[in-house]
C-alpha cells in the first residue's frame, strides 16, 4: 500500500510541498491563517500562490519543451524583453492630479506587443533548433546573451517605472478573491493540460521526446509541434515578464527574471518531467514552482539570509537528480541489500 | 587572409571555424585601426591581455569540458567564491596568502572533480549537475558574507602593483603573465600529452574511447577538476585585479567563456576545436569592448548583442559545416 503510494508520479513533489509548508506551519504559527480582508483572500498562502505564478507560468512552457527533447535558457532574457517593450509602450508620466495618467499607446496594445514579441523570441529559438539542427542549449544560449542587452537597447538602459495605475492590476490585482496572477497562471495550466489530452498532442510531444526520428517516421510532424513548443514557451515567458514588471511597476532590464531559466528547470525536475524527454507532467511542474516559492517563504521566516536559498535550491536539484538516476538507485539498493558482515 | 578557392576548399574541415576565428580578429583589428588613430598602441593590446585573463583562464578550462561534450556553468561561482575565501583567509583569519593561494586552487580543483565525479559516476547531465554546483558556490559566497571584502594583504597588493615590462615602456600585469603561463601549459596538456588525446577521443565518441580502452571515467573527472582549478585560478587573478572578494564578482561569465570557447572555433558536440582558437575568441570578445569603449557614443549593452550576433554566426557556419561533412 504505502509502496504503491510512493510510486505515483506526483508523491514525492506533493510529499516535499507538504513537509515545507509544516515546516513553516510549526516555526510560524500564523502562517497557515486566511483571512477575508479589502474585498479578497489574505494570508502566507496566497501570497506564495502570486508570487509563484510567473515561475508556474515559464515553467509550464519549459515543461513542454524538455518533454519534446528541447531546452529553453533564453526564458530570462525574453521576460525582460516584454517587460522593456510593454513599460515603453505604456510609458506616461507620474500624475499627480489623481486622474488617469496618459499612456503613449492603449495598453492593450501594449500587452499584445509585448506578448507578440515574446512568441516572437521563442520562435526564433525554435527555428535554430528545427531549421538550423542546433543543439537547443546552444540555441537558445544566443537569445540568452543578446536578450538583456536587446532589452537594454529598447529601456535605453533605464530602469523604466510604469505609472499607468490599470498596469498594475496584473501582479497585484485579485479576482473573485484570488490574486489575479495565480488565477491566470492556474487557467493557462488547466487549458494547456485540456489541449494535451483532448488532442494527441499530448501523445505527440510524448513521442517527439522518446524518439524524434521514430516520431517523424510515424507520421508525427516533430518539426512544426517542435517549433510551436519553443514558440509557447516563449509567449509564457512573455507573460510572466508582464507579471513581473506590474508586480514591481517597473521594467529591470538587468534583473528581471534573472536566473529565471534556472528555477524554471529546477520546478521542471522536482515535478517528475525526465530531463532526457518523454515522460512529462504539468501538474507536477506546477507543484514544483510551489515547492520553490515555499521554500524561498521559508527562508524568510526561518531568518536564514536569502541569498542561502541557493544552497538549497543546489540540494534539491542533486538529490532530485541523483533519485531520478539509475545507476544511483541501484547502488544504493547495492548498499541496501549487501549482507552485514 | 584571400586564399584561393581550391585551398580553402582544400582546409582540413576541422581548421575552417579557426580560420573564420583569425579572420574576424584581423578584420576587427583593421577596423579599429582604420575608426581610431591610437587604436594600435601596443599597449591596446597589452591591456586586452590585462583586463581578460581572468576569462581567458576560465575559457581555457572550459575548452578542455566542451571538447569532451560537456559544459561547465559553475566556473563563473567559483571564480567568485574563491574571491570571497581569498579575502576572508587572509583578512579575516589572517592566514598567510602564500598558503591561502594554492590551497584555493586545490579546492576548485576538487569542487570540479566532485561535478565530475557525479556526471560519470551516475551518468547525469553536465549541464544541471554544474548548474547545482553553479548554486552551491554562489550560496556559500553569500554564507561568508553579503557585502564586499577588501583585501589588504602586502603579498596582494604587490602582486597588483607588478608591472611586467615587456620593451617600448609597455607593461603586462602579473595576472596577464599567469594567463599567458596557463595557456602555454594547456597547450601542452592538449596537444602533447595522452590525457589530451583521450580528451579529444571522448569527444569523438565515448563509447569508441572505452572500447579502445582508455581510461574515460577518470579522464571526464579530471577534465572537470582541470576547468574548476581553472576557475579558482581565475578568481585568484581577479581577486589581485580587483584587490577585493564579492559574491558578485563574475556574474554570467559562464556565458561569456562559452562564448569565447564557440567563437573560437570549438565544436560544443565535443571531439574538435583548439585552445588556440579559444585564446584568439577571447581576445575578439575583448576586442568587441574596446571597440564600444573607443567608440564612446555606444552604449555598454551593444557589447552584448554583438557576442549574441557573433554567436549566432559561428553556431549557423558549424551546422553548415556539420551538414557538409554528413552529406559526404
Amino acid at each position: 500500500m504505502m509502496r504503491g503510494l510512493t510510486q505515483r508520479a506526483l508523491f514525492w513533489p506533493c510529499f516535499t510541498l507538504v513537509l515545507l509548508i509544516a515546516l513553516n506551519a510549526f516555526v510560524n504559527p500564523g502562517f497557515l491563517s486566511l483571512s477575508w480582508r479589502d474585498g479578497h483572500l489574505y494570508g502566507s498562502l496566497i501570497d506564495i500562490l502570486n508570487r509563484a505564478a510567473p515561475l508556474a507560468l515559464v515553467s509550464t512552457g519549459m515543461t513542454l519543451v524538455i518533454a519534446a527533447r528541447g531546452l529553453d535558457i533564453s526564458v530570462g532574457a525574453v521576460v525582460a524583453i516584454a517587460a522593456a517593450v510593454a513599460a515603453v509602450l505604456i510609458g506616461g508620466s507620474l500624475d499627480l492630479t489623481g486622474g488617469e495618467s496618459p499612456t503613449r499607446f492603449p495598453m492593450w496594445f501594449a500587452l499584445v506587443a509585448a506578448l507578440g514579441i515574446a512568441l516572437l523570441c521563442g520562435l526564433w529559438n525554435g527555428a535554430l533548433v528545427v531549421g538550423v539542427g542546433m543543439q537547443p542549449i546552444i540555441a537558445t544560449l544566443i537569445l540568452m546573451v543578446a536578450g538583456r542587452g536587446i532589452a537594454q537597447l529598447i529601456t535605453g538602459g533605464q530602469i523604466l517605472t510604469i505609472y499607468h495605475p490599470p498596469f498594475s492590476y496584473l501582479g497585484n490585482g485579485f479576482l473573485a478573491g484570488l490574486p489575479f496572477a495565480a488565477v491566470l497562471a492556474a487557467a493557462v495550466i488547466v487549458l494547456t493540460h485540456c489541449a494535451l489530452t483532448l488532442t494527441p498532442l499530448g501523445l505527440y510531444v510524448r513521442a517527439i521526446g522518446i524518439n524524434p526520428i521514430a516520431a517523424r517516421i510515424a507520421g508525427v510532424k516533430a518539426r512544426p509541434i517542435t517549433l510551436a513548443l519553443y514558440g509557447f514557451c516563449g509567449l509564457m515567458a512573455g507573460v510572466a515578464g508582464l507579471i513581473i514588471s506590474s508586480n514591481v511597476r517597473s521594467a529591470d532590464a538587468n534583473n528581471a527574471g534573472q536566473l529565471l531559466e534556472l528555477d524554471a528547470i529546477l520546478a521542471v525536475t522536482l515535478g517528475g518531467t525526465a530531463l532526457t524527454g518523454g515522460k512529462f507532467s504539468l501538474a507536477g511542474t506546477a507543484l514544483g514552482a510551489l515547492i520553490i516559492q515555499t521554500l524561498t517563504s521559508t527562508i524568510y521566516s526561518l531568518g536564514v539570509p536569502p541569498e542561502v536559498n541557493l544552497v538549497f535550491k543546489a540540494a534539491l536539484i542533486f538529490s532530485v537528480m541523483l533519485l531520478q538516476s539509475p545507476e544511483f538507485r541501484a547502488s544504493v539498493l547495492r548498499i541496501a541489500t549487501r549482507p552485514a558482515d | 587572409m584571400p586564399a584561393p578557392a581550391t585551398t580553402l576548399l582544400g582546409l582540413d574541415r576541422r581548421l575552417v571555424p579557426l580560420s573564420a576565428t583569425l579572420v574576424l580578429f584581423v578584420a576587427l583589428i583593421v577596423f579599429g585601426a582604420a575608426s581610431y588613430d591610437s587604436f594600435l598602441a601596443p599597449q591596446v593590446f597589452l591591456n586586452l591581455a590585462i583586463d581578460n585573463a581572468f576569462l581567458c583562464i576560465v575559457a581555457v578550462g572550459m575548452t578542455f569540458v566542451i571538447l569532451t561534450g560537456g559544459i561547465d556553468l559553475s566556473v563563473g561561482s567559483v571564480l567568485a567564491l574563491t574571491t570571497m575565501a581569498a579575502a576572508a583567509l587572509t583578512e579575516r583569519a589572517g592566514w598567510s596568502p602564500w598558503l591561502v593561494m594554492p590551497l584555493l586552487v586545490v579546492g576548485g580543483g576538487a569542487f570540479g572533480a566532485a561535478q565530475g565525479f557525479l556526471i560519470h559516476r551516475y551518468r547525469l547531465q553536465p549541464f544541471i549537475v554544474t548548474l547545482a554546483g553553479m548554486f552551491v558556490a554562489r550560496g556559500l559566497c553569500y554564507l561568508i558574507d553579503t557585502e564586499s571584502i577588501p583585501i589588504n594583504d602586502p603579498a596582494f597588493v604587490s602582486l597588483a602593483q607588478a608591472r611586467i615590462p615587456v620593451g617600448g615602456g609597455n607593461t603586462l600585469s602579473s595576472g596577464a603573465a599567469f594567463a599567458i603561463a596557463i595557456v602555454l601549459f594547456s597547450l601542452w596538456l592538449a596537444h602533447a600529452t595522452r590525457f589530451g588525446r583521450t580528451v579529444y577521443a571522448i569527444g569523438g565518441s565515448a563509447k569508441s574511447a572505452a572500447l579502445m580502452g582508455l581510461p574515460v571515467g577518470s579522464t571526464l573527472i579530471r577534465v572537470y577538476a582541470l576547468s574548476g582549478a581553472c576557475a579558482a585560478l581565475a578568481g585568484l587573478v581577479m581577486s589581485i585585479y580587483m584587490l577585493s572578494g564579492y559574491s558578485l564578482h563574475a556574474v554570467g561569465l559562464e556565458l561569456d567563456a562559452i562564448a569565447a570557447v564557440v567563437i573560437g572555433g570549438t565544436l560544443l558536440t565535443g571531439g574538435v576545436g583548439y585552445i588556440a582558437g579559444t585564446v584568439v575568441g577571447v581576445l575578439i570578445l575583448g576586442i568587441i569592448q574596446t571597440l564600444v569603449i573607443f567608440n564612446g557614443t555606444l552604449s555598454s549593452w551593444w557589447t552584448r548583442i554583438v557576442i549574441g550576433i557573433l554567436l549566432f554566426l559561428f553556431c549557423l557556419s558549424q551546422r553548415l559545416i556539420e551538414g557538409k561533412a554528413e552529406k559526404k
